[in-house]
């Protein structure tokens, strides 16, 4: 078993190396350095690092003035006070004068754990999406995080990198390609197609693994990008598999869900059904108590699958 | 209760802290400690409340800003009767009532939800101008972090309750001079926090956040001052009362081990 990394890590290490080539990378947090990571670049660059204090709307909208100067910033702080608390400073003054900033959030999602449901953004990557020229991507494992980090330093358009606190296990291939907008088929198959983004990638390739046991043989598809969609590959391995799941550490609203969703309904319906946070806050506990406890596991991917296959 | 018990009572919400975050295996031992002389003046003297009965409309109300200190709150409300002591221990534990950050649909005796830098203050304007509205007495008391007075909100919030005389609300700033990423004054400096807030229309007291005598006389004379508002700046110590946390950017939020809590409590004791 590799050794698990949690995404944010990969991050943090990732922006410490760009430091010594890209003399035009800025980054900046909002006093969550220790936990974003930034703080491997601060180490390193601390001529180019930007703590604005607790001040998530500040930090946006500062960064677009960099940015105006053709900077390359990268920006930090957990997902629910980046998203959430300056919202309209991304809107306004990042998306729509088509800013190159990465707005880099992590901890997003339940698995933030004991901080609770005032820590766990669940509908970071819905409020993104919904923001014209918006890119967003949510890597699954640290080699993906990576890969994203370097092309995103050098991508001329506002994007989403979201990002999780908890280790993850190395999940994608050594010889692995991430490419902005591109998903992967990591698994062929031909009854049911599931795709998947984040931590959940790797759950989702073991319910694939359960059910071909049990005869079922399901494809798995990593959807790194949720903005813009790969609707085209969406669409083929549909077309293959006639039923599809959807799995993301992510309110079923809005997300990976949803742009699936969105698009298959209007290209090629197919039975999809959606495993994510049910419409609903999250709470206190250890991780992986509350993947648990919201029904983000591997068994119940594998009984949407099947149920999503019944109804074709 | 005398000063004496007081800073006994004190001394016990310090244990509980401790105990309950050690039990919770994580959770925010520095801003809880540099809080609990406060909140033991507040719930122990000062406040009008019913513990028997949470709702009661005659209460005061306090917003816990810095919703990270929810074990200091949880501590005061547990040991005033809320609930039973019992419950800390399941601190940050899944189904629990004590969430990591302070939610009022849950727990008795919260009455506004925290843990969002900067929004507790609002929530505490909300509060007092709503009373006047209704003619009521009952007062407002808001705490937040010195850290967390970066927060831009806070100071529409501080505008907000000079424009409407608010004076049945209390602000306290637990000047503890650190935050997470080190020294409040390096990371990001909110100096002359005094003079900003004399500006911006309040009545400003300086304290020794730990002293409770002289924080029982400042907010006497806050609830006294009549026309403005009361900011009550409180030099304090994050961490204070155990020695390898005292002045720790590094214990802001990370739990003492079994033989680190062990210490503690002796130290506590
Ligand atoms: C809006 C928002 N941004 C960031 C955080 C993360 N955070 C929690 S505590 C903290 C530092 C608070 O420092 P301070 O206000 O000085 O509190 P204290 O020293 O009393 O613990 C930060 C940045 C948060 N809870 N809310
Ligand atoms: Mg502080």
């Amino acid at each position: 078993m590799s050794e698990k990394i949690a995404t944010r890590e990969a991050y943090g290490q990732t922006l410490a190396e760009l430091a010594a080539t890209d003399k035009n990378l800025v980054v900046l947090d909002a006093d969550l350095s220790k936990s974003t990571k930034t703080c491997d670049f601060a180490k390193v660059c601390p001529e180019r690092f930007i703590d604005v204090g607790i001040a998530e709307q500040n930090m946006i909208t500062v960064s677009a003035g960099l940015a105006t100067l053709g900077k390359h910033v990268f920006c930090s702080s957990f997902a629910i006070f980046a998203v959430g608390r300056a919202f309209e400073q991304i809107r306004n003054s990042i998306a729509y004068p088509q800013l190159p900033v990465t707005i880099a959030a992590t901890h997003a999602g339940l698995t933030v754990g004991e901080d609770g449901a005032t820590h766990q953004a669940i509908e970071d990557v819905a409020i993104m999406r919904a923001v014209p020229n918006m890119t967003v991507i949510v890597p699954a494992d640290a080699e993906e995080t990576r890969q994203a980090v370097r092309q995103l330093a050098e991508y001329p358009h506002p994007a989403y990198l979201r990002l999780g606190r908890l280790a993850v296990e190395q999940i994608l291939p050594a010889d692995y390609q991430f490419q902005i907008g591109k998903g992967t088929v990591l698994r062929d198959g031909k009854d049911a197609v599931i795709f998947a983004c984040g931590l959940m990638l790797g759950k989702a390739l073991q319910a694939a693994e359960q059910l071909a046991a049990e005869g079922i043989n399901t494809a798995v598809v990593n959807m790194p990008t949720i903005k813009p969609l790969d609707s085209e590959l969406v669409c083929r391995m549909a077309k293959q598999c006639g039923a599809a799941v959807t799995v993301e550490e992510h309110s079923i609203i809005g997300g990976l869900g949803s742009a699936v969703a969105e698009t298959l309904t209007e290209n090629c319906p197919i039975p999809l059904l959606r495993v994510g946070v049910n419409d609903q806050f999250g709470q206190s506990g250890k991780p992986d108590e509350l993947l648990t406890e919201y029904g983000l596991t591997v068994e119940n991917i594998a009984a949407k699958v099947k149920e999503a296959i019944n109804r074709k | 209760m005398d000063t004496l018990e007081l800073q006994a009572k004190a001394k016990e919400l310090r244990q509980e802290i401790i105990k309950m975050i050690t039990a919770a295996g994580s959770g925010h031992p520095g801003g809880s400690l540099s809080a609990a002389d406060i909140l033991t003046v507040l719930y122990f003297d000062k406040m009008n409340l019913r513990p028997e009965e949470p709702d009661w409309t005659g209460r005061d109300y306090f917003v816990l800003s810095k919703g990270h200190a929810a074990p200091a709150q949880y501590a005061a409300l547990a040991l005033r009767g809320y609930f039973p002591v019992e419950e800390l221990n399941g601190l940050r534990k899944l189904h629990s009532r004590l969430q990591g950050h302070p939610v009022s649909s849950k727990v008795p005796g919260i009455d506004v939800s925290t843990g969002s830098l900067g929004q507790g203050v609002s929530v505490a304007c909300g509060l007092a101008k709503g009373l006047k509205i209704d003619k009521l007495p009952n007062h407002v008391y808001t705490m937040l972090g010195d850290g967390e007075c970066q927060e831009g909100q806070v100071w529409e919030a501080l505008m907000f309750a000079a424009h409407y005389q608010l004076d049945n609300l209390t602000v306290i700033i637990d000047h503890n001079r650190l935050q997470i990423d080190g020294q409040v004054e390096k990371v990001m400096n909110i100096e002359p926090l005094d003079k900003k807030l004399d500006a911006f229309g309040f009545n400003v007291l300086l304290v020794n956040g730990h002293d409770i005598e002289a924080i029982q006389n400042a907010i006497d004379k806050a609830k006294t001052c009549q026309g403005r508002p009361t900011a009550i700046i409180a030099n304090t110590i994050k961490g204070r009362g155990v020695s390898f946390m005292e002045n720790q950017a590094g214990w802001h939020g990370t739990a003492p081990k079994p033989e680190e809590a062990e210490q503690a409590l002796q130290e506590l004791a």
